[in-house]
Order: structure tokens, then sequence, then C-alpha cells
């Protein structure tokens, strides 16, 4: 088991006060809180500030925590004292409701077993209490291609479970699920008694899985539309030519009108994500000079002397 | 049969998906006082005259479960809550309008 250093966790000195600790806590979780952040691993980063503050805000918790010594090293190999937990009182009630998907490191000192866990749920199942398990959210990120065409994903998930004696583990487990095809971000699948299983013979809760979709080479995902980015040379723009379009289906032949424009926005019906009504892709047309050569130059100089065109004529000087 | 070898099959809950205030506080494991609260505070657009008749979209779960943690891990209130999740829609759009940009402009 590491050590975790909450204190370097939540960058206050060993000495802060619980209003430093409080204030660092605030200011941290706005900027790694999952639903707001664009911080690159935010999730796992927030659980880590959730998990030291679990610990720190609490003077119990944390006075115990600073007995184990200022000398330790945030990721050194840790075995909490045998003694651990001795000397304290401990208010029960009140274990870690957000505890289930802390490091092992917290477990093992705060959780589970040990002297802080709180004494909730403990004997329920002996009193003919019955109540449904817990329902699960985890979020999963479909490659765009699996999200068109369907297919099955292999997920790993950390369930915190109750064991008979009322103790909270977390128990790793693996699914295999079935992702229909026109899945997209922000929708979910549910699965029925995929959760905790229920307590006194409660029945299970379900498991919910919150779809985000990977980000892609080439689309650009919105609901079922997806948008591409298409280069086009500029004589292909001027006549109007038929140029070859990718889409998640294949490549498509698609005429561009006379005369197109860059930036302009040409619709694919139906070619986005499969659903009902299906989504449409939108092509972006950019236009793209051809490398420098004498040809190309040859050319541009006979544009030069023979089109009449003053790109600037609308900024009046 | 190994928990692996079955592939199991699950509920789309896509935008056709709407979901009864009964079977919406289920889904949640909330109270319905809780979701007239988040109705109230203009976090959720029900459809339907009163909170029995209510339906709910699919994706007003995830705003409520998002309330939820901000809520608890962030102390932000009610009115809180619902700006930062327009905010972060408007901010959603105005990203793929960005990059749809970046594209048109890089080589």
């Amino acid at each position: 088991m590491r050590y975790k250093d909450y204190y370097q966790v939540m960058g206050v000195p060993r000495t802060a006060s619980q209003d430093d600790i409080k204030r660092a806590y605030r200011k941290l979780a706005r900027k790694f809180h999952p639903d707001v952040s664009k911080e690159k691993d935010a999730e796992e980063k927030f659980k880590e500030l959730q998990e030291a503050h679990e610990v720190l805000k609490d003077p119990e918790k944390r006075a115990a925590y600073d007995q184990l010594g200022a000398n330790w090293q945030q990721g050194q190999d840790f075995r909490p004292p045998p003694d651990w937990g001795k000397g304290f009182e401990y208010s029960r009630g009140r274990g870690g409701e957000a505890s289930g998907e802390f490091s092992d490191f917290f477990s093992e000192l705060f959780g589970g077993q040990s002297p802080f866990a709180g004494a909730r749920g403990a004997g329920r199942a002996n009193r003919g209490f019955a109540a449904a398990g817990q329902d699960h959210v985890a979020r999963v990120e479909i490659d765009l291609e699996d999200a068109f065409r369907g297919g099955t994903r292999t997920i790993e998930l950390r369930s915190p479970e109750m064991t008979p004696d009322g103790h909270v583990v977390v128990k790793p487990r693996t699914l295999r699920v079935s992702i229909p095809a026109g899945v997209t971000a922000g929708q979910q699948i549910r699965l029925a008694g995929q959760g905790s299983p229920g307590i006194g013979g409660g029945p299970a809760g379900d498991l919910f899985l919150e779809v985000t979709l990977r980000p892609h080479r080439l689309f650009e995902v919105d609901g079922r539309d997806v948008t591409l980015t298409l280069p086009v040379a500029p004589w292909e723009a001027a006549l109007g030519e038929t140029v070859a379009v990718p889409t998640l289906g294949g490549s498509v032949d698609m005429k561009l009108p006379v005369g197109a424009r860059a930036g302009q926005k040409l619709r694919l019906r139906g070619r986005g994500l499969p659903g009902n009504p299906p989504g449409d892709q939108i092509v972006l047309l950019k236009i793209v000079l051809p490398p420098d050569s004498p040809g190309a130059r040859q050319l541009f100089e006979q544009m030069k002397r023979e089109v009449p065109f003053d790109p600037r004529a609308d900024l009046g000087q | 049969m190994n928990p692996i070898d079955r592939i199991f099959e699950g509920e789309m809950l896509d935008e056709s998906a709407w979901l009864e205030i009964g079977e919406f506080c289920a889904c949640l494991r909330v109270d319905r006082p809780w979701v007239i609260e988040l109705v109230d505070a203009g976090v959720l657009e029900p459809r339907g005259p009163s909170p029995d008749a209510w339906s709910f979209p699919a994706s007003a779960l995830l705003r409520a479960r998002a309330t939820e943690r901000l809520v608890n891990d962030l102390g932000v209130n009610l009115a809180g809550v619902a700006l930062i999740l327009d905010l972060i829609e408007e901010r959603r759009q105005l990203e793929r309008r960005l990059d749809e940009l970046e594209r048109l402009l890089e080589r």
C-alpha cells in the first residue's frame, strides 16, 4: 500500500488551520470538479482531493493521521502501525459516505474494519430490514465508429458493496455491455439489477452508464449530427465539381454548388449517427491552395491578368 | 456462465425516453419534493401541467445527478447550479464552434 500525503494533495502545510483546509478544498474542488473542470484527469484528482478532505476536515481523523508522523513521502510503501487507532475516541455514525471509491490507504486507516468506520448499516441485515441496493452510475467513453455500428464494450467497474456484517468493501467487476448503434453523448444505458445487491432480500440497484464519445480525428459530433471539415481545391469550389466525402458509413460522392465558398455548410441527409430520425452529416468547406509550383504560378498569373477581381472592394478605400 | 462471457443488453435512454415523475424519482432514489425544488429553481424543465403529470427527458437524470454533486461537493445553491449547468452548455457550444473554426484555419 502507498502512503498518501493528504497535505500535499490539498496544497496546505501540516500546520494549516481547519479554515485553511476548508478554503483550500473549496478552491481545488472548483478547479477539479468533474462536472465543471477542463483539467486532464479531473475525475482522478477530484477523488484524491475528496479523500484528503475527508480525513483533514475531521479533527479526529486528522489527529490520527498526523500521528503517523511527518516523515512519510507521497507514494512511499506503507503499513499501518499495529496499534493504529488506539487511544482515540471516535464519533460513531459518520463513516465516509463517499469512501467507497477511495484508496486502499484510506480504506485501511479510516474505512471498512478500521476503528474510524461508521456504524451505518451494521446489523441491519439481521433485523428483517429490507432495502433496494444502490444504483451505480459510471461514465463510459465510446469510439464514434462503435456508436455508429454498435458493438460490445468491456467495462471495468469498482463497485462499493456492503458485506453481510455491514462493512463497505470495494470490489472490481468486469461487464460486457452491448452498445446499441446510434448511441451518442449525453445518453444513458440502463442495466437493470446491475447496481449493488439489495439488503435483506430487497431488489438490486440498477447500473446507469452515461455515454461520452471519444474525440474523433475527422468528425465533430452534435447529438446525432456529425460535422466534417472538407478541404477542396479552389477550382473544385469554383466549378462545382463532384468530390469524394468520407462519412461514417464509407465514402460518398457529393456535388459542390458552383461558386462554393469557404466556410459554407452542406448537408448529407441521414449520414450521421443512426436513429429515428437518423442524424445528418454536415460538410464544412475549406478551400485549400495548391502548393507552389511553376505550373500553378503560371495559371495564377493568367487569372491575375484575365479575371477582374478586387477581394478588398468592400473595404471602401 | 462466467459473467465475462455474458453480454448485457441495456435499455437505451435517449432523447425519445421520457420518464414520469414517479419513475424519475425512483431512478435517482430521491423524494418528490426535491424534484419540485429543482424545477422551481429552473434546473429541470418538465413537460406537463402539474407535478403529478410531470414527465422529464432522460437527459434530466444527468442534470439532476450533476446537481447533487455540485450541491454536495461545492456547496452551491440551486440557483447557482442552474446557472452553472446553463453556462456549461453554452461553453460546450462555443467550444464546438471554436473547434470548427480552428479546423477551417489549420492546413
